[in-house]
């Protein structure tokens, strides 16, 4: 009962707001935009480029490009569903609400994942078929091998952004401060560590490097020590590790 | 009841409640007091649950707030006003309480309603006045309907028709037998709404009491004595009479003086047979605000001025509104009052 009241409470909370819609939707539509443009690019570009890249081409990973702006708006949405709490001091009215304070982070977490789910599916659905749609000849179909699991993945991989965000922003509490650590963690970090040759096999284990594996049908040619349900599990890892810090913290700390 | 035994809490170094115990009693409302930084709002946390003690405890009817059973029904709380997300509606800020706590969402339209926001329900928070925030965070305070109610300084940014809205409010639900705890600086305020007076400085107890115990224990009550301006020497005479019956004169800046040690029919009989007629013999008795300067001085944290005698005794200027009489009827003579109504000793005074 106590689970039910607080699930319908965060679901009025997140309703109400219009950074849920703002997020959410920019998300979906960078995404897209961003990876049928690319798709259309790579299209024109195909006759170009070297045999081994038209070789080991990956229509299915190519329209997934968006992503990697795309879940920035994911990151700010997780970030402030929870932070929203601290900024306002809502925090106090709601724990004076409900003093069972993991009952309230753990319905807080859910609610706010479950959007985030919903809009991720759409978006990586959206982003597939428009992609394909463009790269025309080049095209690669749901029934091929693992290319359905790469969409489904890329779905979670966008919700497991969004649920990172979230523990970090519990644990930080400022939204300032987290979207300060997650931004170059993401768009900085990743990215350097992937350039050199010898930081490359620590980037592989970050969370966006370990997860974007899930999206990937053609893997010929690279030496990545997991697998695409791999990858993805490694990035859950990180996830439960941040969501379990964000509600020790939550426990300990006074409000 | 709302009951605190040896409460403490602890920041580093920096103790913020040093071992607290009080009683809130249900019928009344209780006043609490102190200086800005006293702790004030870190007990009522921990009153609610938010802040864990370093030491003691503190409990609302019989339990720790976080184990009592269906707590929002039986506490409602105003921590901080502005603690709305801007961007939300009235209605459905209060919405999400309500759905946290189990409330029916009926109570919501009641208590708004109830404080007078129907009106603005569907407009976001953040277009809301001070005064508008201060009634939506008493509607969220209200909507369990609770016994036990917490209001952190409730009449912050309110205007004189919101003020006396609040203080009915919290005289009403004082008589509807709840526990009703509410933190102020404004002592006229405290002194007009509080039967019962918990006052803190740096986080230790300073007094439990009824307000009228705490002027009378706290402040020395004296008489204004003044005497025809048209004879020299008649002052000095007075004093002089008088000190040598035992009492202490001060000499105020307005050629009255201020006597203290005797009672003010002896202060009669001793200008009598000194031969010295008055113009002015009137009680004096020190506001809440006085008491609490005297009791607080020193212990203050955050102070503006460098003068050590600012705040002691304030001086009752014109026009000040005098907060406390327990003599109805009676008001201080500098007020500017109808003439008809000014104590004939004083009408030739001015």
């Amino acid at each position: 009962m106590a689970v039910a009241q607080v699930v319908r409470s965060e679901w009025t909370k997140i309703r109400s707001v219009a950074s849920t819609v703002w997020t959410l939707s920019v998300a979906l539509v960078v995404t897209v935009a961003l990876g049928v443009l690319i798709s259309w690019l790579t299209r024109r570009e195909f006759g170009n480029m070297p045999a081994r890249d038209r070789l080991t081409f990956d229509p299915t990973f190519i329209s997934f490009a968006g992503m990697s702006l795309g879940q920035l708006a994911m990151i700010v949405f997780g970030v402030l569903v929870v932070s929203n709490e601290y900024s306002t001091g809502m925090i106090r009215t709601s724990l004076a609400a409900v003093p069972q304070r993991g009952v309230f982070y753990g319905s807080k977490l859910a609610v706010a994942t479950a959007p985030a789910f919903v809009v991720a599916l759409v978006t990586a659905f959206a982003a597939f078929f428009l992609g394909q749609a463009v790269l025309g000849p080049h095209r690669t179909s749901l029934g091929e091998d693992g290319v359905l699991r790469a969409v489904v993945g890329g779905a979670l991989y966008m919700t497991l952004i969004a649920v990172f965000s979230m523990g970090v922003a519990a644990m930080l509490r400022s939204p300032m401060l987290s979207l300060g650590v997650l931004m170059p963690l993401f768009f900085l970090l990743s990215p350097i560590l992937g350039t050199v040759e010898a930081t490359k096999k620590v980037g592989q284990y970050l969370p966006d490097q370990a997860g974007a594996r899930v999206m990937q049908v053609v893997t010929i040619g690279d030496d990545v020590p997991y697998g695409p349900w791999g990858g993805l599990g490694i990035m859950a890892l990180w996830c439960l590790v941040v969501v379990a810090g964000g509600y020790l913290l939550l426990r300990r700390r006074d409000a | 009841m709302i009951e605190a035994v040896g409460l403490t809490k602890r920041y580093g170094d920096k103790t913020a409640v040093d071992d607290l115990s009080f009683q809130v009693r249900p019928g009344m409302v209780t006043g609490f007091l102190g200086p800005n930084g006293s702790g004030k709002s870190t007990t009522m946390r921990m009153v609610l649950g938010l802040d864990t003690p370093t030491a003691g405890h503190v409990t609302v009817n019989g339990y720790p707030y976080r184990r009592l059973p269906n707590a929002p029904r039986h506490v409602g709380a105003l921590l901080d006003a502005k603690a709305v997300h801007g961007g939300r509606d009235a209605y459905r800020h209060l919405l999400s309480i309500a759905q946290l706590s189990g409330i029916p969402a009926h109570r919501v339209d009641d208590v708004l309603q109830l404080v007078g926001l129907s009106e603005v329900a569907g407009r976001r928070t953040k277009g809301f006045s001070l005064g508008m925030g201060q009634r939506l965070g008493i509607a969220a305070a209200l909507l369990g309907d609770p016994q036990v109610l917490l209001f952190d300084e409730p009449v912050n940014g309110l205007d004189p028709e919101g003020i006396l809205w609040v203080r009915n409010l919290m005289k009403s639900l004082a008589a509807e037998g709840r526990t009703v705890f509410v933190s102020s600086h404004l002592m006229s305020e405290m002194a007009l709404t509080a039967d019962h007076l918990v006052v803190i400085a740096r986080g230790r107890l300073l007094a439990d009491m009824s307000v009228r115990e705490f002027i009378a224990a706290n402040s020395a009550g004296f008489a204004r004595v003044r005497v025809p301006d048209t004879d020299e020497g008649q002052r000095e005479k007075l004093t002089a009479a008088l000190t040598a019956a035992g009492a202490q004169v001060l000499p105020e800046q307005d050629g009255a003086v201020r006597v203290t040690g005797l009672p003010l029919p002896r202060i009669s009989d001793v200008a009598h047979e000194a031969g010295v007629r008055l113009w002015e013999l009137s009680p004096h008795h020190a506001s809440l605000e006085e008491a609490y300067m005297r009791l607080t001085q020193g212990m203050v944290d955050y102070r503006s001025t460098a003068d050590p005698q600012i705040g002691m005794r304030p001086e009752p200027a014109p026009g000040r509104e005098d907060g406390w009489d327990d003599e109805p009827g009676w008001s201080p003579p500098q007020q500017p009052v109808h003439a008809s109504d000014r104590p004939t000793l004083t009408e030739d005074a001015r």
